[in-house]
């Protein structure tokens, strides 16, 4: 078999890698992009909170604030022309007992350190000012004005879609099993297809980062894949909170958040569960049970609230606290390994260090000199909807308000779904409460003949 | 300006509109979702509905077109969606020519009930295809869908009969069928008919633990009195445990009463903006579609009187609460008054106990009953037994 020829192969369709092949199209390479599942965002990309970090509690001098800073300030720059949403609503850091009080000075201090200037530390009236329905016991806070929301979805799916547009080539249901390195270019061995001839790979595995990167040397790093489960609130509950409500960081992880949604849900989440399992991530009834007690403590409210669904994402943790990003140039290797919960704000920044890391090893970069910028559709409330447009398609998920031009259009090229979660994902549709109740049968009709084995069993 | 529109064009809602058209009232609309009016019963597509309102038996679509037929002469306006209300009948509508505004002198909400889906039911396990609810699954093997072969069905009520129905005309053969508590909650045609007509195998005291399966559902994990058990499947259909479909009062900020789900009203239906009045199974979980209709024309027979301004002012109102093994109790406040108050409500669990109504500190009604929680429970008190009261409160002992 004859392999197509690339410039740079990456591997993993997640955030992270759909960034990086955004980048590296935009710089004028030829550039594939392989996912083994039958969609982009298929793994750890896909549970999220879904938060804009300013990178505020990141760990001074790592790659991660550099790269989380620069994702920042990349998406606020891009957003627009991407058609992405950006809610500014500020975070909340809330304590909740004298000892998180006194840790109070030493994050507003690193906040700054790290260049976000604007963070401030609060007294309790004032968080109970802004947070009226937070309990009682709130100590005091740290405000981050600027945290915000933002679709964890649609913004990977726009860098997809911008490098798709600029000449990209994607390949779904492409897993690589097997490659070797000769004469200045990788052979990469794809299951039940035709080998990939790439000069350069990058390694965007996700939660299989040790697996791949095992193809070019004995993987540095081990991923062990840490579960974080969800809750989501209907919509009713969204007002019950302004802002992003953060807990005092513990050792491992960023605590349990309650924060408000782009598609305006409430969300209480994470857990931290080191697992096994890379690929499938399961809820667990008495977590989720846990996790809405917690929520209810902190926002009494809460527990008068519907519950809409849960959900659960794997984050890629190492060994190590920090991004594992290396080149390895006698390899024509580039490593974009252990991002873990940072990946969806860092990746705008980690893929303009990816192309610091070729321009230093591998070559010089031709930026396309008038690239188009595609916009994706807006799920959020936050601009206007379909819904909400005269000469309106029928409403097809009521929940959701998601009409039938817009499923037909996530259907169709470019990039359309390739699973019925890629089609929730990219319209929303059958992620309200209902959860399909109401819209199953529609959806299904319009689906079915694009994505095999729906209804037809 | 409306006199009446009604949100949600189900039994409730096009029994509702019939009764205003009858009366002789003008600029009545209904507001409807879909594409079709007539509500759930459209996919329910077996024997079982019309007895209580039409005396006679209909299928589910034959019942809903009956229901169209009757309210023949009302506006009822299809794909319009109620994105949001406001205070006094104001209402903002998403319709195909674009967002409206309209206001109406009385609303009524009927917007039903949905089952609940796994994702609120909190349920362990992997998320494949192949998961669903009675409501979907009807809706889906109406239209020749056929998302799984094997499924398993979680649940007895009398939605998980009517999925199994479903199943059997669809070629459909499920597994088995599921309830955690020790006994079938539907009184008809229960787990004997199951067992002895359809071959499906209906187990009590049985939880499902936790979904299995990659792309689709492969099995599922139980505890069969306790003890784990695999079951192979391709499919789960969650039944009942119903939920008002609630989201438009609750969040316009109308007051909800958290026992039932739905909207607290007055003995006139009245919401706690008195422009807004609330029927049929959007008030609590679950009554059957009769019921729902029935309840639709006695909130119809209070706009009526509303509209002829001989409604009491709702301020006069006293609040009315469950207590012990009372799960609700609706109406939720009562203007004391008139021949006779009428209170619907349903145990927590199975019970064998006194039921009472305390007047504030004044037994006014007692009645010893045997009760079980899907079963309601129903109450009528003297008006007069209320006047100069403060509060009501039914205890089921």
């Amino acid at each position: 078999m004859t392999a197509a020829s690339f410039d740079i192969a990456i591997i993993g369709a997640g955030v992270v890698g759909c960034a990086a092949w955004r980048a590296f199209t935009l710089a004028g390479l030829d550039c594939v992009l392989l996912e083994r599942e039958a969609d982009i965002i298929s793994g750890a990309s896909k549970g999220n909170s879904a938060i804009l970090h300013t990178g505020f509690d990141a760990a001074p001098g790592t790659l991660e604030l550099a790269c989380v800073r620069e994702g920042y300030r990349q998406y606020r720059a891009i957003h627009e022309r991407l058609g992405l949403p950006l809610l500014e609503t500020g975070a909340m850091l809330a304590a909740w007992s004298e000892e998180e009080l006194e840790k109070l000075p030493g994050i507003r201090a690193q906040a700054h350190q790290n260049g976000v200037t604007d963070v401030t530390q609060i007294t309790a009236a004032q968080v109970r000012a802004r947070e009226p329905g937070l309990a009682d016991d709130v100590k005091g806070g740290i405000w981050i004005p600027g945290e915000a929301l933002i679709d964890p979805w649609s913004a990977p799916l726009a860098y997809a879609r911008q490098a798709l547009a600029n000449g990209g080539t994607l390949r779904l249901n492409a897993e690589v099993t097997s490659g070797s390195f000769s004469g200045g270019a990788w052979t990469l061995n794809i299951k039940n297809t035709a080998p990939i001839r790439a000069r350069i790979v990058i390694n965007c595995a996700g939660n299989f980062g040790d697996l791949v990167e095992a193809i070019a040397r004995p993987s540095p790093f081990t991923i062990t894949p840490r579960k974080g489960q969800f809750v989501v609130y209907d919509k009713p509950a969204h007002d019950l909170v302004q802002s992003i409500i953060l807990p005092v960081p513990a050792a491992r992880t960023k605590g349990i958040v309650i924060t408000r949604t782009a598609f305006g849900n409430l969300l209480v989440g994470p857990t931290a569960e080191d697992q096994p399992e890379r690929r499938l991530a399961t809820t667990g009834s008495a977590t989720l049970n846990a996790l809405h007690e917690a929520g209810c403590r902190m926002l009494p409210a809460l527990s008068g609230m519907e519950i809409t669904t849960a959900y659960a994402g794997l984050r890629p943790a190492t060994q190590f606290k920090d991004y594992q990003i290396e080149a390895l140039p006698a390899q024509n290797w580039i490593t974009a390994g252990g991002i873990r919960s940072t990946g969806l704000t860092g990746a705008l920044g980690i893929a303009q260090h990816l192309r610091g890391l070729y321009e230093a090893h591998f070559g010089t970069l031709k930026p396309l000199p008038s690239p188009l910028w595609p916009r994706v559709p807006n799920l959020t409330e936050a601009l206007p909807r379909p819904h909400a447009q005269p000469g309106r398609s029928e409403i097809i998920c009521h929940c959701e308000m998601v009409t039938r031009d817009e499923i037909a259009a996530a259907l169709a090229s470019p990039l359309p779904a390739g699973s019925i979660g890629g089609l929730r994902r990219r319209t929303r549709c059958m992620m309200g409460r209902c959860q399909g109740f109401y819209c199953s049968r529609r959806v299904l009709e319009l689906a079915a003949p694009h994505i095999p084995g729906l209804a037809d069993a | 300006m409306h006199n009446v529109t009604i949100i949600g064009a189900g039994p409730a809602g096009l029994t509702a509109a019939r009764v205003l058209l009858q009366a002789g009232i003008g600029g009545v609309q209904v507001l409807e979702r879909n594409p079709q009016p007539g509500g759930l019963p459209r996919f329910c597509d077996h024997q079982g509905w019309g007895m209580w309102d039409m005396h006679r038996l209909y299928t589910g679509p034959r019942y809903a077109a009956e229901l169209v037929r009757r309210a023949a002469g009302a506006d009822i306006l299809i794909n319009t969606t109620v994105t949001a209300l406001e205070p006094n009948g104001h209402l903002h509508i998403s319709t195909p020519g674009g967002p409206e505004y309209l206001q109406s002198r009385i609303v009524l909400l009927a917007t039903g009930i949905r089952e609940k889906p796994r994702g609120a039911r909190l349920v362990s396990g992997t998320r494949p295809w192949g998961v669903t609810t009675t409501g979907a699954f009807q809706e889906m093997a109406q239209a020749g869908q056929i998302p799984f072969r094997r499924p398993v069905i979680i649940g007895s009520e009398l939605a998980a009969f009517s999925a199994l129905l479903t199943a059997r005309h669809a070629g459909i053969k499920p597994v088995a069928m599921f309830e955690p508590g020790p006994r079938i909650l539907a009184r008809r045609p229960g787990g004997l008919i199951a067992r002895a007509v359809f071959g499906v195998p209906v187990r009590t005291n049985t939880q499902l633990l936790e979904i299995r399966g990659i792309e689709r559902v492969e099995s599922v994990l139980l505890a069969r009195n306790g003890r784990p058990e695999e079951l192979a499947c391709d499919g789960v259909i969650f039944t009942g445990q119903f939920t008002p479909e609630a989201w438009l009062p609750r969040s316009a900020g109308l007051q909800i009463d958290p026992a039932t789900g739905g909207p607290a009203i007055d003995n006139f239906f009245r919401c706690s903006d008195p422009a807004y009045f609330a029927t049929g199974n959007l008030l609590r979980p679950v009554e059957h579609s009769g019921f729902a209709a029935l309840e639709g024309a006695r909130a119809a027979a209070q706009i009526l009187r509303a509209l002829r301004g001989e409604l009491p002012p709702p301020q006069a109102a006293i609040p009315v609460t469950p207590g012990g093994a009372l799960r609700y109790i609706y109406p939720q406040r009562i203007i004391p008054g008139g021949a006779q108050l009428q209170l619907y409500g349903r145990a927590s669990h199975a019970h064998k106990g006194r039921l009472r109504a305390m007047a504030d500190d004044t037994l006014v009604f007692e009645r010893l009953i045997r009760i079980l929680p899907e079963r309601r429970i129903s109450l009528t008190l003297p008006g007069a037994a209320l006047a100069g009261r403060k509060s009501l409160a039914v205890i089921l002992d």
